[in-house]
């Protein structure tokens, strides 16, 4: 057993790793609620080639330093709580291998576009509260619940289902936003997240809240900010792309969809 | 103040850009009419502005790149920065700066189509 935690800490150092290969992290630290100063901590780790950027952070947090701040839930891509910005891109740091790096070092920074709670912890209020206004479900008067008839299903055809449950695989990580130039520059624009779940609302033939929804998006901060970069589609790990979301959102704006 | 929706403006300077690429191709195809540096000697320039057809076109084209453009930097000014004191300015600012731009180009083209100048 090789002794590789460069310091240990005393209760965890007996943990036994059977790995040769060993990674140097770099992690991004700050505590807005404390002082304004950045800088980062450097650590190495052992690393399997299944390890992920998680698995590396968490083995920091348990051996190393017990106060790196990261938040993380299900490890499986599945609940979007561990977006970072990893080697200068965001990505879930669960869903990232450090042998898909191809680098010696790893560099974790908190996304850009969302305030920092602490070292790669983010606030993401601007994510959830542009995600509540566009409605992000189904608007109707009538309910699936009925006095007379009791509980009934709104059917929908697999055809129309195609039209937006590539949309509906979102899982709010963020990290959409977080790649979004226009985001960095206009501070109250909706967003791709917020856009992409209105498009996929929109497209859901039982919805009846299309002209509510295109309202809330048809704004001098809305829509109409995204230059089409594409970044939000190149870094989402769900394969959802905003950037067409918006692209045929704007057709409903400009009469060509109905 | 009345207010556009946002589509509109876009469509409008969607429009207005389909429209001034248009007349730009027109404007520069009158180039081949003659030797291109010929078609910018002065007397021709002006001959240009004394056609009644031709100063209609350079007026529409004034008009709608006058549109576009300030819509476009008013959509640029719009993101470098927020706030509704800031927004009211940039909105009026450009539609000043768009009026004054059509107004004084409209004033260029009538006297040279007059004559006047």
């Amino acid at each position: 057993m090789a002794t590789i935690h460069p310091k240990l800490s005393d209760e965890l150092s007996q943990t036994v790793v059977s790995s040769t290969k060993s990674v140097k992290i770099k992690i991004k630290r700050s505590n807005p609620n404390v002082n304004s100063e950045q800088k980062f901590d450097d650590f190495v780790v052992p690393i399997e080639k299944w390890t992920t950027v998680l698995d590396v952070l968490l083995d920091v947090k348990s051996h190393l330093d017990h106060s790196v701040g990261v938040r993380y839930s299900c490890r499986q891509a599945s609940c979007g709580s561990c977006g970072m910005k990893i080697n200068g891109k965001p990505g879930l740091a669960c869903f990232t291998k450090i042998s898909e790096l191809d680098s010696d070092t790893v560099t974790v920074e908190p996304m850009d576009n969302y305030p920092v709670v602490r070292d790669l912890a983010v606030n993401m209020d601007r994510m959830i509260n542009n995600h509540k206004k566009v409605m992000p479900y189904v608007i109707r008067e009538d309910s699936e619940i009925d006095a007379e008839s009791g509980i009934r299903e709104f059917l929908q055809s697999p055809e129309n289902v195609e039209k937006y449950i590539q949309f509906s695989s979102c899982i709010k990580c963020g990290l959409c936003n977080s790649a979004c130039p226009t985001m960095s520059m206009d501070k109250t624009f909706v967003g791709p997240q917020a856009l992409a779940q209105a498009y996929r609302y929109i497209a859901d033939d039982r919805d009846k809240g299309k002209n509510k929804r295109l309202k809330v998006i048809d704004e001098s901060h809305g829509i109409w900010r995204c230059h089409f970069a594409g970044s939000c589609s190149q870094v989402c790990p769900k394969g959802v792309d905003p950037a067409m979301g918006i692209q045929l959102l704007r057709g409903y704006l400009l009469g060509i969809r109905d | 103040m009345m207010v556009l929706r946002e589509s509109i403006i876009m469509k409008i300077h969607y429009g207005t850009a389909l429209g001034a690429l248009f007349l730009t191709v027109i404007h520069i195809m009158m180039r081949l009419t003659q030797d291109f540096h010929e078609s910018l000697e002065y007397e021709n320039v002006i001959a240009n502005y004394e056609s009644v057809g031709y100063a209609i076109l350079l007026g529409l084209l004034l008009i709608l790149i006058s549109v576009h453009g300030f819509n476009g930097l008013r959509v640029i000014l719009l993101e470098m920065n927020q706030g509704p004191t800031y927004e009211k300015l940039v909105t009026i600012g450009c539609l000043a700066g768009m009026a004054a731009l059509i107004a004084y180009g409209s004033r260029t083209i009538i006297m040279t189509n007059m004559g006047m100048l």
